[in-house]
């Protein structure tokens, strides 16, 4: 009987260590399918090899052997010695290891779930998988499933919906304001680890323009070099306001660098177009009041941070959601994986069905002399159509009882009443 | 048939709103992809009824509070359905769906009388006066349904609360521009009707302008919804402030759409209440 199992690590069962030594060498999972291809006891396979996942996805009609022999392949191929790491691995069998692959593309079991990243990976490997000809039936359609429930997950649940980190959070505050970023102006005063990020995803998100000010000029000409921007002097921050519309503060001033004033009278030569502040110091460089200006949004990092918290809870929320979905999936496709267990048995019976039938319509026509073609072919459709329905009736028993408890028996008894199998018959 | 096309168009849309309103709080795509369905259908057959109806009158079919309204539920399905086209703002739907269907049954609820249809209101003028005029209002109840989605939105953002409507509606930008637009269509609309119901009323009734209490009010609308058009094209008014100056300008006009035609009129009145008639 085919065993589906799942053999691994991931963030939470193995230190970093461990895993850059599996997932270090990029053609590592070529080398792994390679290997498991050799493999007696593993039927179909897949690798996948991530920063935080390395695991094995296979079938095998005899687990134990297998599991020894991926283990080892492991060893080979991190270069460390099997009890290094054993102690860190999580095998899955059967449902469990349907279950886990589901939530895994479903980014359930990610370091920081609901990232997106985790099933382009798991797509890749799997291509990867079939370009070397190491996935099968069973894993076909298991991973046509997997990315069928990873794609119900995204779509039915709002896992991956909101942000959950500052510079991101922001950069979606920054979407709802102005919908399309493309062609934006961003002014970043200061300079800060979390300001850069933050000016670094909306410059991916189609922010063209960014300007860049310092106290020290000659800090701003360094970090606008790195973004493919412009130096601007402190000086000029008041005539920036006038064009740009999403400014970044991040300076270790004591004062405001922003004041109401300052911004009130910006507004009118802007014609109020929005402006959004996203003030990442701490004191705060942008006054609280300029918020109250119509058509002018601050954000300060509490406010951020406020917002990445109802991310997250709202995350937990839905991922509640996403393992129901998944529950739902892996009975689906226990169901078929079970009718897998009878279609050797239907088979049997049709070319037995087919053999018979073969054999008397040749001994018949022996004996009944000449016939013209179509005479013949009214006896191959008579035999055919009686051998079709005597099966049938059998067959859809069969198929009917494929995920019941007494399969085993309706199968049992189904074998021994067509007399499948000839080498044990003699006993009887 | 008639009757049994505007029964089903009515249906349609009821269930078209009730659909977008499920859709807004459970947020799944194949409930709003039915709900965009249905209302195309039901502005099908509500457009084959009112085709029907100026077939068989004659005229626009606006002679009485109850066309009237039935006519501007169709108005305002088809300015959104103009806007889907251009923003494809799923959203929109659940804020424009339960306003139509609101003045639909409010339409059908009103009994049906006979109505005497004079010759004079066979003109081509009325068609083109009432039309555009229509039209326009159709627009203006978009930018009054983009204003109100505005200010929720921006309440959210500007307090911080982010609840459940902030991802639920679309970002501010776009929400001013559709403001802007159906200002923009609609506005021009209003214009042509009120010149045109003016060369009518030359042709009809011998004058171009008789202080009617309807023609004062239209011209009040008129002036308001200039006042914001200028405002926001002159003067660079956008966002909160349009927001809510579109609101004040569309409640203007429902008043003198329905209370001025009700109380204060005299020949733009629907007195089909006391089972008299009027445009």
């Amino acid at each position: 009987m085919i065993k589906i199992v799942n053999l691994g690590m991931n963030h939470e069962t193995a230190p970093v260590e461990l895993r850059e030594c599996l997932a270090r060498e990029p053609g590592n999972t070529s080398a792994a399918l390679a290997s498991m291809r050799k493999l007696q006891s593993i039927r179909e396979g897949l690798f996948i090899s991530t920063c935080n996942r390395v695991e094995a996805l296979y079938t095998s009609e005899d687990p134990e052997e297998a599991k020894k022999s991926v283990i080892s392949l492991l060893s080979d191929l991190g270069g460390m010695p099997e009890h290094a790491f054993s102690s860190n691995l999580y095998t899955f069998e059967d449902t469990e290891a349907v279950r886990h692959i589901f939530r895994v593309a479903s980014s359930l079991d990610s370091m920081v779930v609901g990232e997106p990243q985790i099933l382009g990976q798991i797509k890749e490997a799997y291509y990867q998988a079939t370009r070397e000809k190491t996935a099968g039936v069973v894993l076909n359609r298991l991973m046509h499933r997997t990315f069928h429930v990873a794609k119900r997950v995204r779509t039915e649940t709002g896992i991956s919906d909101a942000a959950v980190s500052i510079s991101y959070a922001a950069v979606e505050l920054a979407k709802k304001i102005f919908y399309d970023l493309e062609g934006k102006r961003v002014l970043l005063i200061g300079a800060g680890e979390m300001a850069e990020l933050a000016a670094r995803h909306l410059l991916g998100h189609g922010v063209t323009s960014l300007r860049v000010a310092n106290r020290t000029f000659r800090r701003a000409v360094q970090v606008a070099e790195s973004f493919n921007g412009s130096p601007v002097s402190f000086d000029e921050i008041g005539a920036q306001l006038l064009e740009v519309d999403i400014v970044i503060t991040s300076t270790a001033s004591t004062q405001y660098v922003i004041n109401y004033e300052q911004v009130k009278s910006s507004r009118r030569k802007r014609r109020n177009r929005p402006l959004f502040f996203i003030d990442i110091a701490v004191p705060r460089d942008v006054e609280p009041r300029v918020n109250d200006l119509g058509n002018v949004y601050v954000y300060d990092i509490d406010d951020l941070k406020g917002v990445v918290a109802i991310n997250i809870a709202q995350r937990k929320e839905e991922a509640l959601k996403a393992e129901r979905i998944v529950q739902e999936e892996v009975l689906k496709f226990e169901k078929w994986i079970k009718t897998l267990e009878v279609v050797p048995t239907i088979v049997s019976i049709r070319e037995k069905a087919e053999a018979i039938r073969q054999a008397e319509v040749r001994r018949s026509l022996s004996g009944l002399g000449h016939l013209d073609p179509s005479q013949r072919k009214a006896i191959e459709t008579l035999t055919l159509s009686l051998a079709e329905k005597i099966i049938n009736d059998p067959i859809v028993v069969l198929k009917r009882k494929a995920d019941r408890p007494t399969r085993d028996t309706y199968l049992d008894i189904a074998r021994r009443l067509f007399k499948l199998d000839q080498e044990n018959g003699g006993d009887e | 048939m008639a009757f049994l096309l505007f029964k089903l168009a009515l249906f349609l849309i009821l269930l078209a709103a009730g659909g977008f309103i499920v859709y807004i709080i459970k947020q799944q795509k194949p409930v709003y992809t039915w709900s965009y369905r249905i209302l195309v259908a039901g502005f099908i057959c509500h457009t084959l009824f009112l085709a029907h109806q100026y077939y068989a009158l004659g005229t626009a079919p606006v002679l009485s509070l109850k066309s009237a309204l039935s006519f501007f539920s169709w108005t305002i399905i088809g300015a959104y359905l103009v806007f889907q086209l251009r923003f494809k703002l799923m959203v929109l739907g659940s804020f424009i769906a339960p306003l139509a269907a609101f003045l639909m049954i409010i339409s059908s609820s009103i009994p049906g009388m006979e109505v005497v249809v004079k010759p004079m209101y066979r003109s081509i003028w009325l068609t083109i006066h009432v039309g555009t005029i229509f039209m326009g209002n159709g627009m203006f109840a978009v930018t009054f349904v983009a204003a109100i989605m505005y200010l929720i939105q921006e309440h959210q953002i500007k307090r911080k609360r982010l609840g459940s409507f902030y991802n639920r509606l679309p970002s501010l930008e776009t929400l001013d521009s559709i403001n802007y637009y159906a200002l923009m269509y609609g506005f021009p609309l209003l214009t042509v009707g009120m010149i045109t119901g003016s060369i009518y009323a030359q042709y009809a009734l011998g004058s171009y302008w008789r202080w009617d209490p309807k023609e004062v009010w239209s011209l009040i609308t008129w002036l308001f919804y200039a006042a914001l058009l200028h405002e926001r094209v002159a003067v660079g008014w956008r966002g909160r402030r349009a927001a809510i100056m579109s609101i004040i300008c569309f409640l203007v006009l429902i008043f003198t759409f329905i209370g001025v035609s009700l109380w204060l009129s005299d020949y733009h009145s629907f007195r089909t209440i006391e089972g008299r008639t009027g445009i």
